[in-house]
């Protein structure tokens, strides 16, 4: 039993020291931008709370099984009859109740957070980025800018990013661990996930969610770059890439592995994103049927949408 | 369909499948027959509707799917080793990870507990048998031929590949067109009826056929951990049942409840399965929780420190399991508000279980601890248990959980508590229980090794799962790049795994070693024990109590040990009424197997068929008239007497 009890507190240790200590080098502790961050910090805070938890209960473990042990004890030793203790009892109720309701504020405050434009970037008007998978692939769309990239995606840093996720296929997770947490993209409607980048460089982001075959190769690079060099960029792809025709994108969709690609134009106009009267799961797929057939629980769902331009010139439009 | 659809094929380790499945099967039927054991086979156990044997039926089907699962594992294990590995492909290593959880979830952890409940409910409440005997084995049965079914998927038609979670649109035709998901929601369908009837069964049970005087707060924690589990079952089952339905429906009939189009909502399916899927984990970790609740006050010498408290947190952990499904997908993004409830009910779980730890903690203070198997298992399972029930709280917080979703960090979570929780669980039981159900003890001395194999395996394969999440690396990916740097940390959990499976060996190993070489138990009670079931002699004779027990306090039996007061109603035997054996169980089983297995390949007219098999044997068994047979005062007495000796 020393042996375990060393262990233990050395594999204790070993995490306390990973993960708080040494600024590590794991990527979600290793945040580059304002989401992350709050995340890196939850994390850490959680991790010492729990460390707390943890030494109590090792520290009464090690006690029992050191000075209970049947060969410490005579052996007339008769264990005596003990109910429990109300007071005791209560005792380890309201602590966890106490260290639960400390946890629970955090959490409340950061997940609000997490889902809004960072604190300090609310007056920016956020780049918007449509990002929809298909097996297995990324596809980003920049309606205002008019270009399109596959499996990389090019921000300007310090700027809020608003990534809208739809998926062309089964639910995937859009996740980049270093300038935040992941969200899902599903078919039937559009998530939004609100990213900063605080600094130049390469992350890697990835799909997180097990989607199929090709699911282990369904990466992409997401490059934060100056303001500057992305005016530079978007320029760039915009007088150097082809026109991203409706047959080439479904040529895209039906490629299982396509590589990194630029196109001056989106998918977005001949292929609407499911927002708005195109949101599959409100009133089925087909909203033409949906909507003749007249049924009356489909309305109510509908009347926000009432009159909305369906080309995909509008979605422009949901930036501010 | 052609014949090289049907078979799986170009595989060599499923080629090697097909010969060990031919060759078992070979060896099995020459052997019954050469030992001339097919009768004592049908009479004794394939009709038998006995708890005990029922529950024996279960544990080694559960054995056999530990195997099962644990080849995935080490399959799977193999493959993460290394970076760009080619030992499996994507296709193949998709299935693996699918049926390794689906059979250790559904097929190991679930019948290894209920086969506990079996074995040891009935002789702990002083009952002769559970409520329904026959339903009970129509229970195993159903459990059986899904296991059956499922594990077919392997060799005939391919195996399903959308995880154990089976996430639309992932897990309809277009995306999964072979019949491997079909097999996950007829198999699951046909087990889960059986679990279902397994909790009405032991729910009337515990309330109907406790002995006299053993009130609710008289019994033991390991009954109390049963009652509410099946309470989870009978609430929780149903909307697998449903959910499954409406998978077959999709699947087979072409309807769009899940799909992509004409208003299918693959979200749906994910709540669905989550509102099952989280009682779930409670109703296999709760029974361990009950198991461990007994070893520890009986191999301290001490009653369970605060019993009541004990209940209490039992049933608000069982209230709350309903109230925290949404926390599996706080990335679907339902909001802030949606999301921050769950995280606060999901950590609320923390409070019951923490009271559970410290009661625990407090059993072993002035008591007289020896350090036997089941012990060991148990005080291995307090502090790895709270190392993975902090990670949960951790998990628990909506916004961190957005970087640990989908990740090894998520893996090694569930891992540290369910193989702490379940698998030490069942395994101290197994080790604790095995007297009482065999007439031996397990060798110690190999039972600590293989005890000390798995803890630092297990330990040593999960460990660094935690680190590989954060460093982002994701679940269920088959292989990575040298360049992510996850490779040393894999190839240090692939050997722990490997040291955990040479520890499962060990254990198994102790089987055959300890039949060998054990001595038999004398007189009932090896572990000089506290709870009713020791009182019975070993093995236990059919009818479990010759008398019924007089229970006047916790512990009943320790004390009429302690204070020398009798156990047992005085007064001559009387004989016993007892149900019959019957093949109607078994044939049963047979044929939702046959059915299961038409609708799976979509064979409409032989389905049909097997279909009105079902409603004939319902029929059959409405119309039978039973009313089983009675042992009579003259036999119970000349078996007490060869069991007891002279002391009754």
């Amino acid at each position: 039993m020393k042996k375990k009890r060393l262990l233990l507190s050395l594999i204790f240790i070993s995490i306390v020291m990973l993960l708080s200590g040494c600024d590590s080098k794991l990527a979600v502790l290793n945040p580059k931008g304002p989401v992350a961050k709050t995340q890196a910090n939850t994390i850490i805070f959680s991790i010492l709370m729990m460390a707390f938890v943890l030494i109590v209960v090792y520290i009464l473990y090690i006690i029992m099984l050191t000075k209970y042990r049947a060969s410490k004890t005579s052996d007339d030793y008769e264990p005596p009859h003990i109910e429990g203790n109300k007071w005791l009892e209560l005792t380890w109720t309201a602590i966890p109740v106490i260290i639960v309701a400390i946890l629970s504020v955090v959490t409340v405050q950061t997940t609000y957070a997490v889902e809004k434009v960072p604190a300090g970037y609310e007056d920016q008007k956020p780049l918007v980025i449509y990002a929809s998978s298909s097996d297995w692939k990324w596809h980003f769309s920049y309606p205002e800018e008019g270009i399109e990239t596959v499996n990389y995606v090019n921000i300007p840093t310090n700027r809020p990013v608003e990534f809208r996720l739809y998926s062309y296929g089964p639910i995937t997770s859009f996740w980049v661990p270093q300038l935040g947490g992941q969200k899902y993209a599903m078919t039937d409607m559009i998530t939004k996930l609100n990213l900063v980048a605080e600094h130049e460089g390469s992350y890697l982001g990835k799909n997180a969610n097990f989607s199929g075959k090709g699911f282990a190769k369904m990466e992409f690079e997401v490059q934060a770059q100056s303001p500057g060099d992305y005016t530079k960029w978007v320029n760039d792809v915009k007088q150097t890439a082809p026109k991203l025709t409706e047959q080439e994108f479904n040529t895209l969709l039906k490629t299982d592995f396509v590589g990194r690609k630029s196109y001056s134009s989106t998918h977005l106009g001949f292929a609407p994103p499911p927002e708005g009267d195109m949101a599959g799961h409100q009133h089925g797929g087909d909203s033409k049927t949906e909507k003749d057939s007249g049924s009356e629980n489909m309305d109510h769902m509908n009347h926000d949408m009432s009159g909305m331009d369906m080309s995909g010139s509008s979605s422009m439009e949901h930036g501010h | 369909m052609k014949w090289d659809e049907f078979f799986v094929t170009g595989e060599p380790m499923i080629y090697g499948a097909d010969i060990s499945i031919v060759l078992v099967s070979l060896a099995i039927i020459i052997g019954l027959t050469y030992f001339k054991k097919w009768g004592y086979l049908w009479r004794e156990w394939l009709t038998t509707v006995d708890h005990k044997r029922i529950g024996v039926m279960y544990i080694i089907s559960a054995l056999l799917m530990l195997f099962r699962g644990g080849v995935d594992a080490l399959l799977m294990r193999t493959q993460l080793a290394t970076p760009d590995s080619k030992f499996l492909d994507a296709q193949h290593y998709n299935e693996i990870f699918t049926t390794h959880g689906v059979v250790m979830i559904l097929f190991m952890a679930m019948p290894f507990i209920i086969g506990m409940m079996n074995v040891v409910v009935p002789l702990q409440i002083g009952a002769r048998d559970v409520a329904f005997p026959r339903l009970n084995a129509v229970s195993f049965w159903l459990f059986f031929s899904g296991a059956m079914l499922f594990n077919l998927s392997f060799v005939i038609g391919g195996s399903p590949d959308a995880g154990w979670s089976a996430y639309f649109p992932l897990a309809s035709n277009e995306f999964s067109p072979t019949v491997g998901m079909n097999y996950y929601s007829l198999a699951l369908q046909i087990s889960g009826i059986g679990t279902l009837l397994t909790g009405v069964n032991f729910i009337v049970t515990i309330l109907k056929m406790r002995a006299p005087g053993m009130k609710l707060m008289r019994m033991p924690m390991f009954t109390w951990s049963v009652l509410i589990t099946n309470v989870i079952i009978l609430f929780a089952f149903p909307v697998l049942t449903v959910a499954l339905a409406l998978m077959m429906f999709d699947r087979l009939f072409g309807t769009q409840f899940f799909t992509m189009a004409n208003g299918g909502m693959d979200m749906l399916w994910a709540n669905l399965f989550w509102v099952w899927g989280h009682p779930e984990v409670y109703i296999v970790v709760l029974p361990a929780f009950g198991i461990f609740s007994d070893v520890i006050s009986t191999f301290s010498k001490r009653n369970l420190y605060g019993y009541k408290s004990m209940v209490v947190s039992m049933v608000a952990i069982s209230f709350l399991s309903f109230l925290v499904w949404a926390h599996h997908f706080y990335t679907m993004g339902t909001g802030a508000m949606v999301n921050s409830f769950f995280s606060i009910t999901t950590m609320a779980i923390a409070v019951p279980t923490g009271v559970k730890i410290f009661n625990w903690l407090f059993t072993l203070r002035k008591g007289k601890i020896s350090f036997t198997s089941p012990m060991l298992y148990a005080m291995a399972f307090i502090p790895i248990f709270t190392f993975g029930g902090v990670t949960g709280v951790m998990l628990a917080m909506a916004s961190a959980d957005y970087q640990y979703h989908n990740t090894m960090f998520l893996v090694a979570h569930f891992h540290y508590v369910l193989i702490p929780g379940t698998v030490f669980g069942v395994v101290a039981g197994m080790h604790y229980w095995f007297p009482k159900m065999f007439g031996f003890r397990l060798n110690e001395r190999l039972a600590k090794w293989a005890f000390w194999l798995i803890v630092v395996g297990f330990n040593t394969a999960f460990m660094p799962l935690f680190f590989l999440g954060l460093d982002g690396m994701t679940r269920r990916t088959y292989t990575y790049s040298a360049a992510t740097g996850y490779g040393p940390l894999n190839m240090v959990a692939t050997i722990g795994a490997f040291v955990c499976a040479i520890g499962f060996v060990v254990l198994c190993y102790n089987f055959y070693y300890s039949f060998r070489h054990s001595p038999r138990d004398e007189n009932g009670d090896p572990w000089d024990a506290r709870t009713l079931e020791w009182s019975t002699p070993s093995p236990v004779p059919a009818y479990n109590f010759a008398k019924m027990p007089i229970v006047n306090s916790q512990d009943a039996f320790w004390y009429s040990k302690k204070q020398k007061v009798p156990l047992y109603e005085d007064g001559p035997y009387e004989e016993i009424h007892m149900p019959s054996n019957s093949g109607q169980p078994v044939i049963l089983g047979i044929i939702m197997f046959f059915l299961g297995f038409f609708l799976v390949f979509s064979w409409f007219i032989p389905a049909i068929i097997a279909g009105i098999g079902v409603v004939i044997m319902l029929a059959v068994r409405s119309f039978e008239r039973d009313h089983g047979y009675h042992i009579s005062a003259k036999e119970i007495a000349a078996t007490e007497q060869k069991l007891r000796g002279d002391t009754v």
